[in-house]
């Protein structure tokens, strides 16, 4: 069945001075999923999310959110989406309320159905009791709920959310994948985000692996496993330099080195796991195989694994900015 | 791929009308937030009173006694009633510079995006930001006109009336100067480069402290060029009476009239606001 196009990129460019941030970019993510922009830090994301949401020019390319022109009518794409950002924006002197009234009055939200909406997507976030309270007595997690709400206050049909979820413990994270969840359901929304945690991306309907300014894999979660192979075993030898030697010239397999383990991919992995302990002539110390993950498929797709710990200084510096809770 | 794109409806045309009414409710509830906010810092409001006390009794008494209660004007005022209207435009001045520095603030603390995101034009915040800055820095300054017992100034329903037009004019010139500077900073740090040399060297040169007559040419030439001297003397005039006209600033040897006054105030705060509005204009 056809489904109408929420976001349709083609051939995105931008470049800073020299350096090409985002180096051609296509997309096309369908009304109503939940489509994840996954890569590690610097690869482009956030570059080709400011693009889709007018606060960036593309040098090269064009793109249509909501069947709206982003170059032509950045105002109409404006009106058309909800947007919620890495760092925080919500005014921290005033309540929860007043924040979102203000969100209305810019949104152009007809003053008849402002109250009522805005009790709404409150009680979407679980934060209808806590309304009219200041915003610096929020926690990090009720703040990133609060700033949900108030991106689809004005009904938005795609809603942005650049890594929704930095900085927040893996509980709060859960939850705010739920609200997510939810309010797709109920509102019909389509949600375009970008994230570097691999585990947040098996929510995602489909997603968009983006290395070095290039998508280098698309599909959903599924797919892209599909991709690896059957399973995943990982080896630990006594020596993983002839250990590697062997598994390429007589399994002829192809395995990787990641931060002191083997790893290969096999069609079989518990048909597989005694053929090598007994074939192998390297001591092998410990192995374990198991489907593949988001981080197999991406470490298949750029080489390299993608880790939290390669969050930069300044993304150091938001966590703590949340950790501590309000900077003001 | 069974994917069909949207035919965009061909650049949605709202009419006119209609947004010019969605930016004037942008610029209401802009303008909105920065008195709400105002009205919560009371504690901040009754602090900021410090500084104008200061000047008011201690170096007006100090400098009132050094210069052997010398008399200014024909009404003879003493030095203490002669600087307490340039105390209420120094209150507006840095208020208003002070108040257009929360563009930095919300540009460090992110709701700057919040608000530049939205589908309005930017020329909504700029206004709605300095009428914001305006209305608190009026009232900041206003608040001292309790103090006029104190001074020995009496104050006529008409006089008010006219003080609260002056202090909003001179507000908004000078608010919409501190928007169109800070939409250009990108960090707290230029502030003190306002400060030094933009804030204090109008305040010292508005004739605030001392009348702005018999100076040397190259800092007559200055004091003319300030804006705030013209908010200052106008101030001066409405607070003490038509007595003090004659102590009024005089250009190309001739008094200016408190209408001019005014009106080159409101000049200089519309180029200003313009300037603010292309600022906020400029996408990456």
């Amino acid at each position: 069945m056809d489904q109408p196009v929420a976001i349709a990129a083609e051939g995105l460019v931008k470049k800073f001075g020299e350096i090409e941030a985002v180096k051609g970019i296509d997309l096309s993510v369908r009304t109503g999923e939940i489509f994840g922009f996954l890569g590690p830090n610097g690869a482009g994301k956030s570059t080709t999310i400011n693009i889709l949401c007018t606060l960036m020019k593309a040098t090269a390319g064009n793109a249509a959110v909501a069947g709206v022109d982003v170059e032509r009518d950045p105002a109409g794409v404006r009106s058309r989406i909800g947007l919620v950002f890495q760092d925080p924006s919500l005014d921290q002197q005033l309540t929860a309320r007043e924040n979102l009234e203000f969100h209305a009055f810019m949104y152009n939200v007809p003053a008849a159905v402002r109250g009522q909406r805005i009790a709404e997507v409150l009680e979407m976030v679980d934060l209808a009791d806590r309304a009219n309270s200041i915003v610096m007595t929020f926690s990090g997690g009720m703040r990133r709920r609060l700033e949900i709400a108030r991106g689809i206050l004005h009904t938005p049909t795609v809603l942005f959310l650049d890594e929704p979820t930095i900085g927040l413990d893996p509980q709060t994270r859960r939850h705010i994948w739920s609200y997510l969840e939810a309010l797709r359901d109920r509102e019909k929304i389509t949600i375009f985000m970008t994230t570097h945690y691999m585990d947040e991306a098996e929510y995602c309907d489909r997603i968009a692996i983006i290395d070095h300014g290039s998508i280098v894999g698309l599909g959903t979660p599924d797919e892209l496993k599909a991709t690896v192979g059957g399973d995943v075993v990982t080896i630990t030898t006594a020596d993983n330099h002839a250990a590697a030697t062997e598994l390429s010239e007589r399994f002829q397999l192809a395995p990787m080195v990641d931060n002191g383990t083997l790893r290969v991919e096999v069609d079989d992995g518990a048909g597989f796991v005694p053929r090598l302990v007994r074939e192998l002539s390297v001591p092998v110390e410990s192995v374990a195989f198991r489907r593949p993950s988001l981080d197999d498929v991406f470490l298949k797709l750029t080489g390299r694994a993608i880790r939290e710990e390669e969050a930069g200084p300044k993304d150091m510096l938001r966590m703590m900015g949340r950790a501590w809770g309000g900077r003001r | 791929m069974s994917e069909t794109v949207v035919s965009a409806p061909a650049v949605r045309r709202r009419g006119a009308a209609s947004a010019a009414w969605s930016n004037a409710r942008a610029v209401y509830i802009i303008w909105y937030r920065d008195v709400l906010r105002y009205s919560r810092e009371r504690a901040q409001v009754v602090a900021s009173l410090a500084q104008p006390l200061l000047y008011l009794i201690i170096f007006g008494t100090g400098l009132s006694s050094a210069i052997g209660g010398a008399r200014f004007g024909p009404s003879g005022a003493n030095y203490q009633t002669f600087i307490y209207p340039g105390i209420i435009g120094m209150t507006i001045l840095f208020t208003s510079i002070f108040g257009a520095m929360s563009v930095v603030w919300d540009r460090e603390f992110g709701f700057l995006k919040e608000v530049l995101v939205a589908p309005i034009d930017r020329s909504a915040v700029a206004i709605g930001k300095t009428l914001g800055g305006a209305t608190r820095a009026m009232i900041q300054g206003l608040l001292l006109l309790v103090l006029a017992p104190l001074i020995g100034v009496a104050l006529s329903v008409g006089s008010i009336l006219g003080i609260v037009v002056l202090a909003f004019i001179l507000a908004f010139a000078l608010s919409a100067l501190g928007v169109a500077l800070a939409a250009r900073m990108r960090s707290m740090q230029g502030f003190q480069v306002v400060m030094n040399f933009l804030m204090l060297p109008m305040f010292f040169l508005s004739g605030a402290l001392f009348p702005l007559s018999g100076l040397p040419d190259w800092m007559t030439i200055l004091t003319r060029l300030d804006p705030a001297t013209y908010g200052m003397d106008a101030l001066r005039r409405a607070v003490l009476g038509s007595a003090a006209d004659p102590l009024g600033v005089s250009l190309f040897g001739q008094i200016v009239p408190i209408w001019l006054e005014a009106l080159i105030l409101i000049a200089f705060g519309l180029v200003m606001l313009g300037l603010a509005v292309r600022s906020f204009q400029v996408r990456d």
